[in-house]
């Protein structure tokens, strides 16, 4: 909460204006679900003092269930970037999470790099990426990058496969745990902490972009490209900068899966996990921060309740998915009041 | 084999391959035509196709046998009832989306291609079903090229299939209307066309013709199973964006192109087997980024 | 045409056809700084394309346009709105489900440059934009005058409204020249009577230079210091209200149109 706090007062003191600010998307609207801004920050409190003080309670199988939901969290708000704000359909993004898990497994394995070290390579190897598939493709029509993406994605897992570098179809195991300060970073718990912090700080990025000229220039692209472009608006850059963004986010996820599982393999970043990621986003509402959270919630913790049904989990998925698109396509988080 | 049988050998595989894309290819065009709509659960309903052909010659196989005879019977079944689930997708999915945002479409129809390739999960396990029949493997030798009875008459079925669509599509009312509706749905309306009815034929017969393909597939593989559709179904798409995405003939053409490109890319070195399905999608990325309308699509006003 | 140099928008020559048929046919003509002109003609005469063709919506096959010397063709839409000229539309096309102040913010994009990582870090330069984002948009509702609305989603003001919200959306690009597409469409009289007002307001008080199309030839009449006639996508006259008010040429084209009665 304390990098929230510091901005805001640094915003009060140079704003010598005392006109009431007036809500704006991001974290404003956010507070408008609790109502004054003290409820909102006491609500977020309460949320972070739960995530911080839950291993004491829960057991090791919830712990790991609960740091893979949160690792979902930070991929659905890297998609939701790309997805929800700038509306564009992408069904690869798992190739932008393999990006990450992949740089950051070759440079520790086979090159016998530093995991620290091996993050900004990782982040910069996903942000070229998502310029390469973003770059030729976003001025083609929507349903055709879907296609392209879906495309890019598949030929990432099959070079992965294919490939030496990457552990061929058996993938890359034995990858390092991180050390930091003498500390090892290797029990369930360790990591449940790691994938805490990135979430929050996922949760925290997205509120701020939201916020923001770049955010806001999402939104216009999205509801009205021609508009858009006639307020001076580069839509091509526009959305480039999304991708870019949700390839970072991705990359993220990826490189501390990668540590935490310490093995990766090609499934790992299959069609399947795409459309899980999306799954997610789509059902707790697109564009909406809160939503996506309670959607990646849902998409981790929704086949741990119906494990009784076995094979028709994924169809009760499906099922809801369409549901949603016919009757709720705004997500089943409450849209915005006027 | 000298390097001429190797090459011939191939454009038979080739155009084994091609005959499958181009009979998927056909439904995403014409539903493209229709209601400007990737659907992107084609590729599930060729699966579907696949399995109530299998469904339909487990049934009667016992009657009038596994062979040829049979399996064109069940392959008719399975259009028919392929057709209508076509049809019902069509009422119960897209049609009340027409009207929204196409980023919520897309994602309706990729959400109905998760229903279809999970119920069929659901129902097989997630495993592979093998597809019986007494199909031989006899066939003529022509040169170091042999060709079997199979491919012949697959191929055969699938070109007498694309005959009949192209004389529904040029000679009947409801083709010409179908055509019209792609062109200019609003003026058809004018013009007292029932549009939701040219609609609910083209999904009719997009899906059985993706079902026939299906049931050949199956019959010619040897087995099904849930997530057959996924690459035919991208593969199908790349055939008809390469015919320019809206055209018939341009269906037919790309998916022959296609299942040829595939066919002798296996055989440049580096490339090999493994990597077809790379080199299949980096020919649909290419197709799209630099030519989106095809060989044979019109060209859109030119918007900077 | 009262020499070249003197125009801030001059078209020469302008040619533009869509599969062989001729939109705009040779079109020269050009707006003074500080002016307000108008662009007339009967119904499918050109006037959006050529709207389209400035703003580098549609690409001329020939010709030249150029924004105070520079020139504009080749240009992609947003370049030309950085290099100032802002336009409106003829059907509203305000951002749906965003607020008042969110659309005009928009105006503000090409004025700034924080990206990403400056917003995700918060930087104080970003800060200090957002806020500087804020005050000018809110100044340019201010001037419009519906600054009270700030809040409420867009597209649920009134119509006319809504039009206003479009013309200080395009005044917060900081434009040399705004070009109005049928401003008037759809007001009530007291509302044509305050957007008279509010045109001249913009080139008074802000120096910006005004172009619009428009149907409503009392308004017309009224507000425009030159008026230019298309028809067929041709430029058939051009000159002051009453000479245009005068010329058989006009008459003539307008002729069976329900303009025609009011020009007369």
């Amino acid at each position: 909460m304390l990098p929230f706090k510091t901005a805001a007062r640094r915003a009060e003191a140079q704003d010598n204006d005392p006109a009431p600010a007036r809500p704006l998307a991001g974290i404003t609207q956010l507070q408008q679900w609790f109502g004054r801004p003290a409820t909102f920050r006491g609500a977020m409190a309460g949320i972070v003092l739960l995530l911080i003080l839950g291993p004491f309670v829960f057991s090791q199988y919830i712990t790991v269930i609960m740091t893979n939901a949160l690792l979902y969290v930070v991929l659905c708000l890297g998609l939701n970037v790309v997805v929800g704000k700038a509306g564009l359909l992408d069904l690869g993004y798992a190739a932008f999470f393999a990006v990450g898990a992949y740089t950051t497994g070759i440079l520790t394995l086979q090159f016998g790099w530093n995991f620290w070290a091996s993050i900004p390579v990782a982040l910069v190897a996903a942000a070229i990426s998502g310029v390469i598939i973003g770059g030729p493709t976003l001025r083609l029509r929507s349903d055709y990058l879907a296609i392209v993406t879906l495309g890019f994605g598949e030929i990432v897992r099959f070079s992965a496969r294919n490939l030496e570098i990457t552990g061929a179809a058996s993938g890359l195991s034995g990858i390092q745990q991180p050390r930091l300060f003498g500390w090892t970073i290797d029990s369930a718990v360790d990591f449940y902490y790691v994938f805490v912090v990135l979430a929050i700080g996922a949760v925290i990025a997205s509120i701020r972009l939201s916020d923001s000229r770049i955010g806001r220039a999402w939104l216009y692209v999205r509801h009205d490209e021609d508009a858009a472009e006639a307020m001076g608006i580069n839509r091509v850059a526009v959305k480039l900068a999304a991708y870019v963004t949700g390839a970072i986010y991705g990359a993220i996820g990826g490189i501390f899966f990668a540590v935490n599982l310490g093995a990766i393999s090609p499934e790992s970043f299959s069609f399947e996990q795409s459309v899980l990621i999306l799954m997610a986003v789509i059902l707790g509402g697109m564009g909406k921060i809160p939503g996506v959270i309670l959607g990646a919630f849902i998409i981790v913790l929704g086949p741990e309740l119906l494990r009784d049904l076995g094979e028709l989990r994924l169809l009760v998925f499906a099922i809801g998915l369409l549901l949603i698109m016919l009757f709720r396509p705004s997500g089943i988080w409450p849209g915005r009041t006027q | 084999m000298t390097t001429f049988d190797i090459l011939a050998q191939q454009l038979v595989n080739g155009l084994v391959l091609g005959s499958f894309y181009a009979l998927v290819a056909l439904g995403y065009t014409m539903i493209f035509g229709v209601i400007k709509l990737l659907n992107f659960a084609h590729g599930d309903v060729y699966m579907i196709g696949g399995f109530v052909g299998f469904a339909v010659l487990s049934l009667v196989g016992g009657l009038v046998g596994t062979g040829w005879g049979g399996i064109a019977l069940s392959m008719f079944v399975s259009m028919i009832a392929v057709g209508f689930l076509g049809v019902v997708i069509e009422r119960i999915a897209y049609h009340p989306m027409l009207a929204a945002p196409r980023l919520s479409i897309l994602i309706t129809a990729l959400a109905v291609s998760l229903v279809l390739q999970n119920s069929v999960l659901a129902l097989t396990g997630g495993e592979f079903t093998a597809f019986r029949t007494n199909l031989g493997f006899g066939g003529i030798a022509l040169g170091g090229v042999f060709i079997t009875y199979n491919q012949m008459v697959l191929v055969g079925m699938a070109a007498i299939l694309m005959l009949a669509l192209e004389t529904f599509v040029t000679r009947t009312q409801y083709g010409r209307a179908m055509r019209a509706v792609s062109i200019d749905k609003d003026m058809c309306r004018l013009m007292g066309i029932d549009v939701t009815k040219i609609i609910a034929v083209t999904f009719l017969i997009g899906s059985a013709l993706a079902a026939a393909a299906g049931t050949m597939a199956g019959a010619y593989y040897g087995s099904i199973w849930y997530f057959m559709g996924f690459l035919i179904g991208l593969k199908a798409f790349t055939a008809a964006v390469i015919g320019g995405i809206g055209s018939i003939p341009g269906a037919m053409a790309g998916g022959l192109i296609l299942g040829l490109l595939e066919a002798f890319g296996t055989q440049i070195p580096f490339i090999g087997s493994e990597w077809k399905d790379v080199f299949s999608f980096s020919i649909l990325i290419l197709v799209l980024v630099f030519k989106p309308t095809g060989l044979f699509g019109k060209s859109e006003v030119e918007r900077m | 045409m009262s020499g070249a140099q003197k125009m801030l928008l001059n078209l020469s020559d302008v040619r533009l056809s869509f599969a062989g048929n001729t939109v705009l046919d040779h079109v020269s003509f050009g707006v003074a700084g500080g002016s307000i002109a108008s662009l007339i003609g009967p119904n499918g005469a050109g006037k959006t394309s050529l709207f389209n063709c400035i703003t580098g919506f549609y690409r001329p096959q020939s010709g030249s346009i150029t924004l105070g010397g520079e020139e504009l063709l080749r240009r992609k839409p947003h370049r030309v709105t950085q290099m100032g000229i802002a336009r409106t539309f003829q059907n509203l096309r305000l951002f749906r489900e965003m607020s008042v102040l969110e659309n005009v913010m928009a105006g503000q994009h090409c004025r700034t440059r924080a990206g990403a990582i400056s917003a995700v870090l918060r930087l104080p330069s970003q800060q200090r934009e957002e806020r500087e984002i804020r005050k000018a948009s809110e100044e340019c509702l201010d001037f419009v005058g519906i600054l009270d609305e700030a809040d409420r989603i867009a597209t649920t003001l009134a119509y006319g409204h809504q039009r206003r919200v479009e013309i200080a959306r395009a005044l917060a690009t900081q434009p040399k020249l705004l070009l109005l597409d049928e401003p008037a469409a759809g007001l009530n009289a007291g509302e044509k009577a305050t957007l008279i007002d509010l045109i001249r307001r913009i080139r008074d008080e802000r120096g910006v230079a005004v172009l619009l199309i428009e149907h409503d030839m009392g308004l017309v009449m009224k507000v425009s210091e030159r008026i230019s006639v298309l028809d067929h996508g041709a430029m058939i006259s051009e000159g002051r209200p009453d000479e245009i008010r005068a010329d058989p040429k006009v008459i003539e084209a307008y002729l069976g149109q329900d303009e025609a009665e009011e020009l007369l």
